[in-house]
């Protein structure tokens, strides 16, 4: 048998070097790419971990996704709080995710970053309001519930099969003491706020609210809802506000938690002209454009090619 | 050979050994209490008498009590489901003040937790067997209300409890009106409970007098109501109906 395979065709398969070694190669060691080059760093993996520093990379990464979200605004006067939040469908074909919720007749919220834990958050919130109002006849102290929405995140930040809730609330609520903004982080902290904007690009609405805040406490309703629209205006870089992208809701004394219908909101719109100022959309591209985006410092090149904002 | 008796489940309250562990009638009890609202809050007037049956053996029981800071419940019937729901509401207002929010408890939120309470031990088969009178006043509001065992639940500018209900009412339906002074408001709480002592037979001549407004609540010493028995009618009661006791 061994004779006539030896020079015959076969040969060449007996010959020809073998896929694996026949003999085991000695062992060189571990493997020299290590794969924690893939994490920015070795305290990040469970949310039960410190860093050297005292930090909890998890709970920051979780905030993270917050600053991702696209922009929600919130402000306040002593009698009307008024929320208003950016609203980008991901096509013309789909209609646009809900980022504002009613939670009671006196509460509402807005949220920014992961739209499914906000919507998980709302139902908890509006749960704890009903019960609250069937015992007492009376409706929950914002306060209250905002602490309880806090535990709740903070729980997340101590479990190792849990994971930080990532999404930004901004809690919007009428009650005894009077009109209260409050922004609930992933951390599990909390604060009050005459106004705040969180979400991406919220810098600028910031700094438009920064400039106008000490005149909120005494303002109107309709010019509370003329800055939520101006600073949302801010959050959208040069592009046109109209209706169709933001969404505005408004809680005040002797009126419930209700989001704006469309037409009203472009009314406001077009009232404060605000649509003739920007004359020249980011959809066109010529040198307006351009113009736009020299005088919008911030992710100007976004804008530059004359189409419209990156989309997040 | 083993028979696995069947036997009603631990926890139903239906059944001969369960017996023992509901409230089938009431053993201590305390007879009316009247309220009413007057122009700077709430007036509730209440004796201070623990019956056992047709004993009355207990002469120095407090039935009415503040809660929290808004709110005054005074309570009828069985004493010692009294004490419990003081305690349930002394855990109510412990937790409310933990929060330490600057909010508070009114007599309004009050009033429906006890009705939660109320209603919920009647859909148990065990009840607290009280009615319970909740005043107070928050923020300048008034408020007067009144649970009964069942949960039958209802406020009213003047409510009462038990006997209180047959013979006080009547009177504060005539004689109350809005803004009564404090003068008038005890007077006419006075008149209800002279007539409750003459007719009550579980009243005793000790009651108290309690107050709560926006600056808080005052309950008075024990004292006692002046009363005339030589009325001609009480000489020989059954001259007009022979036979009668």
């Amino acid at each position: 048998m061994q004779k006539c395979i030896k020079n015959g065709p076969l040969a060449q398969l007996l010959n020809a070097k073998k896929a694996y070694p026949v003999r085991p190669e000695p062992w060189k060691g571990p493997p020299t790419v290590s794969y924690r080059k893939m994490f920015r760093n070795q305290y990040d993996t469970d949310v039960t971990t410190w860093s050297p520093a005292g930090r909890l990379f998890q709970v920051e990464y979780a905030m993270e996704a917050v600053k991702q979200g696209s922009a929600a605004i919130g402000l306040r006067s002593k009698t009307h709080i008024v929320l208003g939040c950016v609203n980008k469908a991901n096509s013309e074909l789909s209609s646009h995710q809900k980022k504002i919720f009613k939670v009671d007749d006196h509460i509402g919220v807005a949220i920014a970053g992961l739209t499914a834990d906000g919507r998980v958050l709302s139902r908890y919130m509006r749960n704890e309001c009903i019960n609250y109002s069937f015992t007492y006849e009376s409706p929950l102290p914002v306060g209250r519930l905002v602490v309880q929405l806090a535990d709740k995140a903070q729980v997340c930040t101590q479990r190792s099969w849990k994971r930080p809730y990532g999404v930004g609330l901004l809690v919007a609520g009428l009650d005894e003491s009077g009109a209260h903004l409050y922004y609930n982080c992933p951390s599990g902290n909390y604060f009050e706020y005459q106004a705040f904007a969180i979400g991406s690009r919220s810098q600028a609405a910031k700094t438009y609210l920064e400039r106008k805040f000490e005149n909120f406490t005494d303002a109107s309703r309709d010019d509370l809802v003329k800055d939520a629209l101006m600073a949302i205006r801010e959050t959208l870089q040069g592009e046109t506000l109209k209706s169709s992208v933001c969404t505005i809701a408004v809680v005040g004394v002797g009126e419930p938690f209700h989001i704006l219908d469309q037409g009203t909101v472009q009314q406001m719109i077009d009232a404060f002209e605000i649509v003739g100022e920007q004359e020249g959309p980011a959809a066109e591209p010529d040198a307006a454009a351009g113009q736009e985006a020299s005088a919008e410092p911030e992710q100007g090149a976004a804008a530059g090619e004359g189409v419209a904002p990156m989309d997040i | 050979m083993n028979f696995m008796a069947s036997k009603q489940p631990e926890n139903s309250l239906l059944g001969p050994e369960a017996d023992s562990q509901r409230t089938l009638y009431p053993y201590v009890t305390g007879t009316s209490v009247v309220a009413l609202k007057y122009k700077d809050g709430i007036l509730m007037a209440a004796d201070m008498g623990g019956s056992y049956g047709s004993t009355l053996r207990y002469k120095s029981v407090e039935r009415m009590k503040s809660i929290g800071k808004h709110s005054l419940l005074g309570a009828s019937g069985e004493i010692s489901d009294f004490q419990e729901i003081l305690r349930y509401l002394d855990e109510l207002i412990l937790y409310d003040n933990m929060w330490d929010d600057g909010n508070s408890l009114g007599p309004k939120e009050v009033h429906n937790y006890l009705t939660r309470v109320m209603y919920n031990r009647r859909n148990k088969f065990n009840p607290l067997w009280n009615s319970l009178v909740l005043g107070g006043v928050k923020n300048g509001q008034k408020y007067l209300g009144t649970v009964s065992m069942i949960g039958v639940n209802f406020e009213d500018n003047h409510v009462a409890t038990g006997f209180g209900n047959h013979l006080a009412r009547p009177i504060l339906r005539q004689e109350w009106h809005e803004n009564l002074s404090y003068e008038d408001g005890v007077r006419l709480l006075e008149k209800c409970m002279r007539v409750l002592l003459y007719r009550d037979r579980s009243a005793i001549n000790k009651l108290q007098i309690a107050k709560i407004t926006e600056e808080g609540t005052t309950i008075s010493r024990p004292y006692s109501l002046k009363t005339y028995w030589e009325f001609s009618a009480f000489a020989n009661p059954a001259q007009g109906a022979v036979g009668t006791w």
